[in-house]
């Protein structure tokens, strides 16, 4: 499991717009550099980013290999209810993780 | 006539000589982190952006987890490191009577790791050693770099000035060319900053990763075509020495985020 940093306000008044931070680690390996022995190492990167609000989608994010290491994704929403926010990272290689964050709404 | 004169230019000669370590007044002494732009600096600021933080996030998890063999965690003996660790990392290197010779902090962590835990060492620039002396490090954050003044250490820290002063390589740079005689000017498009190392291990953007002291002299070093010493050299503890007198008492910035 990669590790994954989440951050965002844990109390909200309805109507807030909160910022979520998200930092993963990963290499990010563009496919294009030689390793040590000179051969080129095989592209490994996370392509796919998205968050789910309670089930619903509410922010989506492509990756390419331009992207440094370690990604860092920062995007707002606005604050309705109490729940669970999903993030989940998908990439070359199986990569697919997933982490929860709660808000409360009061 | 012309006595007295030479004698008045070999005065001034004199006068010139700095009077402190590195030749930059402690009221001119600056970390790198003022040499960046504003973004970079609220990047290291936020440590909810800065990706050291991921490093220093699993060094905490390593510093609670016992190593396999019956061995306590370091948290077993040390306990909560916010509270053990704290001003370790700014007196840093320091002399270790045991083997008698100066050590630095990840020294240190491996030398707990084999004298108590029994087990082996952690390789030079591993993400563990890398994540383990981050976490330490961090417990210093803000304190002022205060080196020890132990007389133990003086014959290793002239040793360092001597290797910063020296000139080395194809190239025949030293080390206080740039960061003595230059900073504040630029090489090529880069910066030239006084070269404190008030926050390592850190994270260098352009490695897209986490580095020690060593790896960062080690790139100097190549940069000026010389041929860097192997990792843990006891010349980088020398270097290292000297570099935290220099820095002091800036405050620890670990873990610092650079370009």
């Amino acid at each position: 499991m990669a590790r994954a940093l989440i951050n965002l306000p844990k109390t909200a008044k309805a109507g807030d717009v909160i910022e979520i931070k998200t930092l993963i680690s990963h290499p990010m390996e563009t496919g294009f550099r030689p390793g040590p022995d000179g051969r080129i190492l095989p592209r490994n990167i996370i392509t796919e980013f998205l968050c789910r609000f309670e089930g619903e989608e509410i922010f989506r994010a492509e990756l390419f290999p331009a992207a440094s290491a370690n990604p860092y994704l920062t995007f707002t929403t606005t604050a309705t209810r109490s729940g669970t926010f999903q993030f989940t990272w998908r990439g070359d290689g199986g990569f697919d993780q997933t982490e929860t964050a709660t808000v409360t709404v009061a | 006539m012309i006595r007295s004169a030479v004698l008045v230019l070999a005065g001034l000669i004199l006068a010139a000589e700095p009077a402190f370590p590195g030749g930059i007044a402690p009221s001119d002494k600056r970390s790198g982190l003022a040499e960046m732009g504003p973004e970079l600096q609220a990047m290291q600021r936020d440590d909810t952006a800065h990706p050291g933080m991921l490093w220093v996030q699993d060094g905490a998890d390593l510093w609670a987890r016992a190593p396999t063999g019956g061995a306590p965690a370091c948290s077993g003996c040390h306990g909560e490191a916010r509270a053990s660790m704290r001003g370790v990392a700014a007196r840093y290197p320091a002399w270790d009577a045991r083997n008698g010779r100066p050590i630095d902090l990840q020294d240190r962590i491996n030398l707990c790791r084999r004298t108590h835990q029994h087990v082996e060492p952690l390789a030079y620039e591993s993400a563990d050693l890398l994540g383990l002396t981050a976490f330490v490090a961090t417990q210093s954050r803000g304190m002022p770099i205060a080196p020890p003044e132990d007389p133990r250490l003086a014959p290793a820290r002239r040793e360092g000035r001597a290797l910063f002063e020296a000139r080395m390589g194809q190239l025949g740079l030293s080390c206080a060319i740039c960061h003595d005689d230059h900073w504040g000017r630029h090489l090529g498009a880069a910066a030239i900053p006084q070269g404190h190392p008030t926050g390592y291990p850190l994270y260098r953007l352009e490695w897209q990763g986490m580095g020690s002291l060593q790896r960062r002299l080690r790139n100097c070093m190549s940069g000026m075509r010389a041929e860097p010493y192997p990792f843990g050299a006891p010349d980088y503890i020398a270097l290292e020495l000297y570099l935290a007198e220099r820095a002091a008492p800036l405050p620890v910035e670990t873990p610092a985020l650079r370009p």
